[in-house]
């Protein structure tokens, strides 16, 4: 495998990571106040047709952004009704809103734009496209460096620097803020926020607000940066895999990074050969697709250290007796 | 400190705290009705009840943790509205609670700004919490490490946590709900002395306790609360604990159980050098050795989380140790089951009832089974032998007056009593050769303690062995044949309780060794 | 609350909400919900035809129904079913391929035991997990249907698939384990049942099931310590129920049941091994079981009413504009409504008897 190759490769995976790390953030908000969210597909997926099809209708991109947010926000506002208002089972909800999402999509896709539950093809202002950084193509010349510069770090939509920006902030968030100090205290015991006089209710439906955000940033990019419109179930398990990576990283946002990076790079390797070969052993492309699962259960099974979840995560808040 | 002037003195001034006709219902469950009370600034004042009673939630309201249903709450004489606890904070009011309400994997530091941050970012917030946590530590000698994670930090260090919480939040009331039942007489002590200082510091403090000497030692005044409603306020200096005691329980309260002296046999349990490790991997049982003999009651007297929980459940079956353990000369196995420790004819009146020694959504007639539904009397092959199980059910509610004598009703519908009744009338006529009894009227009320210390005198009189665990003094002392005290996970002597008293009890269980004692 | 508002009143609400909503969504789109309701109705009842559809895929639905339900009661949420259902196929394959069988009846049995066999062991793993080391049995379960996904796929287009077949499916089973259909089955009593319908003898395997489900839970000693466990795990440990074994066979008995729907949907209908055969019956079960309270009567006529919805759904799709993925919607709306609204429904009609109760008293 030459420079080149390998760059591609990684370039791709960077494409790749991108909606991972975006959604395995979302989640990260949302768990760490304490609320599970298996519906970060459904809540992609949404985002996703949304911002197509309104990108698709005005021609305007950033629109299209702001819609697929809005959708969003709306099931991210239907999870928390249902596992902080009524503290319903979050898992439950999650899969709700999954299938929801799954058929409302198609269902109004259909009725719109009558092409068998896709939205009409992107182009110009309608799509996010690759920012050229400075002297991208200045230093493209220079060995190694250059082509690292022009064809890996410049060139991808904006949505990628700021899914990338998104980690330091997180982590800032979470750890030098009020806001996160709440967060996390509220993820662990809700109780002790409630009794500092803290709206336990308000916390997390700020965190699954947040969650609903990002996930509509990640579901945007997949339809309008990664892809040029939408497709019938396009998240393709993406939100799962972000889940995973959530779990791999232990609900820390440097490792979340981390742990998509890797996920990006399977998936991109996936796409780019059916069956790889080691000397005389070949893996099929299968085992790539299966290997973040594989992986998060090797993990979640601790015999890599073990993933301890936030622990009041899952369990509604009901003041004791 | 001359207590008559400065009384006077407080008489004259507004009360701290006024509660008037407060009355609030959980379902058809009425925890507090018409209640009305006064708190004067500058005093310890000591709200006392049993179990049940209604005092915590009558603290919680006062703490805008719960909303009451009626009522008014007057704070320095005025009206005040209390709908959370960010009300009650800025009214001055701060709470320990039983339980504590800690972030575990927080520092110290952490959980005392929380929700009392200065600004959106932390760092200002942490320096400024820093320095006055100093200062805080030198007024009332509350010393701890800020910067220690609460979960490696013992029980008594995080209480004072919870009293650093209130007073950085410039708590002028502090509430503090059952603060010595996880404390040793040592730590309680201590406690006592840095609520002395608060005192003196002017500031009010109410104390919810069901025990007598806590009331007797620190209090100015106390309210006595039965049933949801408020009996008495008296001044602890006019009153005894026996009248106390009086109007805790609405009548006299029977302190000794009427039984025939034991006739004890050969030993039934015999534990040499049992250690048991917790899940968090402390040691919580450190080398016990013990015996029970046939016909006689063995009480384990001890402050709560000593390591006679961790004892039970290793007998019962419900947790592992390691050590020697025979039943009747035969050597059990210290890590099986409850199913084999029940083939040994061990029976098991366990700690938490509703946790453990019912299925709070079976029936009564399930759970009349529970433990036992392998026995050839409740099976049919692979199947419950339902029919059966329904009317040995109804033959024992008759027999221990449960109320409603209802087989069909859910355990989660009957009172405390009467889901106590339950369990003990299922683990008593198994006929076992050894009973394990844990706190057996805890949250029960009073007729039925009666019923079921007799019950358990009958057993012991049948000829059964009994090992009784119970955090209550009185019921240890009226009830058991022979006491062992324990104390952070060792038994700290054996007394006979007609030769022994409270005090000498008291300083065994706070850890003094025979030789001091 | 009274018994019978529990378990009647709350699912019915529920599911009026749901159809409520989902009308609104038919109104949307532009298409009359009372013209689309009568049009399921026919399409999915009107004949023989019609029901041999809507019980075909009520078979499948009992049984993900059921094997969602048995592990609730243990207090498992086992969303694994979906991919216990692929591998329980496979199994299905394997045996109807590779053993002669000399009658469908005994080809049946080995069907079951082998798709029993491999969904239990595709769901043993996770339950393993979650019993020893504690990993969540959701997320494994989840994790482990994309697994199942990629080795289904490797299997078939690999090792399975017919040489110089294009389609990533195994080869026609023999024509020995042909499972007989109710056209079939009836015609012996004088019943004329469509011909073409693909309901088959596996529905009374499935009835069969829920009975035995029913059995199991509610008079032996093992449901009594599933829902035991379900209910109080300190409780479990007390009466000498090890957590260990109920986490154990619950979830092998819940996968078992989610593999034996491969008779119906692989054995009997498709008569050979395709990808995606399961077509997410087994999340529509986490739908049928919290419909049904987990309790196999009200699975078995949850099953039937999404049998109803599947096969109404199809027709909607072949002769309006709403299509299939409606089913979706109104799946997601149930799951919604009796899953994780369960209290904003329950929690006004336990007022209202309070007051009820109250004015009488």
């Amino acid at each position: 495998m030459d420079f080149l190759t390998i760059l591609q490769i990684l370039d791709s995976s960077v494409r790749l990571a991108t909606p991972l790390l975006l959604a395995c953030l979302a989640g990260l908000y949302s768990e760490r106040a304490g609320i599970f969210d298996i519906g970060l597909e459904g809540k992609m997926l949404a985002a996703a047709f949304l911002s197509a099809a309104v990108a698709a209708v005005t021609g305007s991109v950033w629109l299209g952004l702001l819609a697929g947010i809005a959708a969003s926000m709306v099931l991210s506002g239907l999870h928390g009704l249902a596992s902080i208002t009524f503290r319903g089972n979050q898992l439950i909800s999650g899969v709700a809103i999954n299938f929801l999402a799954s058929g409302l999509t198609v269902l109004v896709a259909q009725d719109w734009f009558a092409q068998g539950g896709r939205t009409p093809s992107l182009g110009g202002d309608a799509r996010f496209t690759g920012l050229t950084l400075p002297f991208a193509d200045a230093l493209a010349g220079v060995p190694v460096i250059g082509p690292v510069y022009a064809e890996l770090i410049s060139g991808h939509s904006i949505l990628v620097y700021l899914a990338v920006a998104a980690v330091p902030a997180t982590w800032w968030v979470l750890y030098r803020t009020r806001f996160g100090l709440r967060l996390r205290a509220v993820g662990e015991n809700p109780a002790a926020v409630d009794t500092a006089g803290i709206s336990v209710v308000g916390l997390r439906f700020a965190a699954v607000a947040i969650c609903g955000l990002l996930c509509g940033i990640a579901g945007a990019y997949l339809s309008t940066a990664l892809q040029a419109g939408f497709v019938k179930e396009m998240t393709a398990g993406r939100g799962f895999i972000a889940l995973a990576a959530l779990i791999f990283a232990k609900w820390r946002p440097w490792q979340a990074m981390w742990a998509c990076l890797l996920f990006g790079v399977l998936q991109a390797i996936a796409l780019r050969y059916q069956n790889i070969r080691l000397g005389e052993i070949t893996i099929p492309v299968q085992v790539m697709d299966a290997l973040p699962y594989v992986l998060t259960v090797v993990i979640l099974a601790g015999f890599v250290g073990k993933a301890i979840a936030p622990r009041a995560g899952g369990e509604p808040y009901v003041k004791e007796r | 400190m001359t207590g008559a002037t400065l009384s006077e003195r407080r008489e004259t001034a507004a009360p701290a705290i006024e509660l008037k006709g407060i009355s609030k219902a959980f379902g058809p469950v009425q925890a507090n009705r018409d209640i009305s009370i006064r708190v004067m600034p500058g005093t310890i004042h000591g709200i006392i009840g049993e179990n049940g009673a209604g005092k915590s939630t009558l603290m919680s309201i006062l703490y805008g943790f719960y909303k009451a249903d009626r009522g008014e709450i007057f704070i320095k004489g005025r009206k005040t509205e209390i709908p959370d606890s960010q009300a009650a904070i800025s009214a001055g009011i701060g709470m320990v609670f039983q339980h504590f309400k800690l972030v575990e994997n927080f520092t110290v530091l952490e959980n005392i700004i929380l929700g009392a941050e200065d600004g959106a970012l932390l760092n200002r917030s942490m320096a400024k919490a820093r320095t006055e946590l100093v200062q805080l530590e030198r007024e009332y000698g509350l010393n701890v490490d800020p910067d220690a994670v609460i979960e490696e930090i013992g029980v008594g260090k995080q209480q004072r946590v919870e009293i650093l919480k209130a007073l950085y939040r410039r708590a002028e009331i502090l509430i503090l709900d059952e603060p010595t039942g996880v404390l040793t007489p040592a730590e309680a002590d201590q406690l006592f002395r840095v609520l002395g200082r608060l005192r003196a510091e002017g500031k009010t403090i109410i104390l919810i306790t069901h025990k007598l000497r806590e009331i007797m030692e620190i209090t100015d005044t106390v309210s006595v609360m039965r049933r949801g409603e408020m009996t008495a306020t008296v001044k602890t200096a006019e009153t005894s604990p026996e009248q106390l005691a009086e109007l805790m329980v609405g009548r006299k309260v029977l302190l000794r159980v009427d039984k025939a002296p034991a006739k004890p046999g050969a030993p039934v349990l015999e534990v040499e050098n049992l250690r048991v490790v917790d899940e968090a991997g402390v040691e919580r049982v450190k080398g016990i050795s013990l015996n029970v003999r046939a016909g006689e009651i063995l009480g384990i007297a001890g402050v709560a989380g000593n390591g006679q929980s961790e004892l039970l459940e290793v007998l019962g079956g419900m947790r592992s140790g390691r050590g020697v353990l025979r039943m009747r000369g035969q050597v059990m196995d210290p890590g099986a089951d409850g199913k084999a420790r029940r083939a040994m004819g061990i029976a098991h009146v366990p700690e938490d009832r509703q946790r453990e020694g019912l299925i709070m959504g079976f029936h009564a007639w399930e759970n009349v089974a529970f433990g036992y539904h392998d026995d050839a009397r409740y099976r049919s092959g692979m199947f419950m032998n339902n029919r059966a199980l329904r009317e040995d059910t109804a033959a024992k509610m008759e027999r221990f007056d449960v109320r409603p004598p209802d087989p069909w009703l859910a355990a989660k519908n009957f009172s405390g009593g009467n889901q106590q009744k339950i369990v003990v009338a299922r683990e008593i006529e198994q006929n076992p050769a050894l009973l394990l009894v844990g706190q057996p009227t805890r949250g029960v009320d009073i007729g039925a303690i009666e019923f079921i210390h007799k019950q358990i005198v009958a057993l012991r009189d049948a000829g059964a062995a009994v090992l009784l665990v119970s955090v209550e003094l009185d019921e240890i002392l009226s009830l058991s044949d022979r006491i062992a005290v324990m104390f952070d996970g060792r038994i700290m002597g054996e007394r006979l309780p007609g030769q022994t008293d409270e005090t000498e009890l008291g300083l065994l269980m706070a850890g003094m060794s025979e030789a001091a004692a | 609350m009274p018994k019978w508002a529990e378990v009647i009143l709350v699912p019915l609400i529920s599911l009026l909400l749901a159809a409520i909503l989902s009308a609104l969504v038919i109104l949307a789109i532009g298409e009359d919900p009372v013209a689309a309701v009568k049009m399921m109705v026919e399409g999915a009842l009107g004949s023989t035809y019609a029901w041999g559809y809507t019980l075909y895929y009520a078979t499948n639905f009992m049984f993900t129904g059921l094997a969602v339900a048995v592990a609730f009661h243990a207090r498992m949420f086992n969303i694994g079913g979906e991919g216990q259902a692929m591998i329980g196929g496979l199994g299905v394959a394997l045996a109807c391929l590779y053993v002669p069988w000399p009658h469908w009846s005994l080809g049946l049995l080995g069907a079951i035991l082998a798709g029993g066999l491999f969904g239990a062991g595709w769901a043993l793993i996770p339950a393993w997990l979650q019993a020893k080391r504690g990993s969540h049995v959701v997320i494994t379960t989840i994790m482990f249907n994309f697994i199942a996904a990629s080795a289904l796929n490797y299997i078939l287009v690999n090792l399975l698939k017919p040489k110089g077949s294009q389609d990533p499916a195994s080869a026609r089973f023999p024509e020995a384990v042909h499972l007989p259909t109710l056209h079939e089955l009836l015609a012996p009593l004088g019943i004329n049942f469509s011909k073409a319908a693909p309901a088959n003898v596996s529905l009374l395997v499935a009835v069969a099931a829920c009975v035995l489900v029913w059995a199991l839970i509610w008079r032996t000693r093992l449901g009594y310590e599933i829902r035991a466990y379900g209910q109080s795990e300190p409780g479990a440990r007390y009466a000498g129920i090890s957590g260990v074994r109920i986490i154990l066979i619950s979830m092998v008995i819940s996968g078992a049941l989610a593999g034996c729907m491969a008779i119906n949907n692989v054995m009997g209908e498709a008569e050979r091994l395709v990808l995606n055969a399961t077509e997410g019956a087994g999340f529509i079960g986490i739908a049928v079981a919290l419909m049904g309270r987990s309790h196999p009567f009200g699975v078995f006529l949850a099953a039937i009413l999404f049998g109803f919805l599947y096969q109404g759904g199809a027709e909607l799709a072949l002769w309006t504009k709403i299509p299939r993925e409606m089913i979706t919607v109104i799946q997601a709306l149930v799951i919604l409504f009796t899953g994780a609204l369960d209290n904003m429904v329950r929690a006004p009609l336990e007022r209202i008897f309070l007051a009820a109760r109250r004015g009488r008293g």
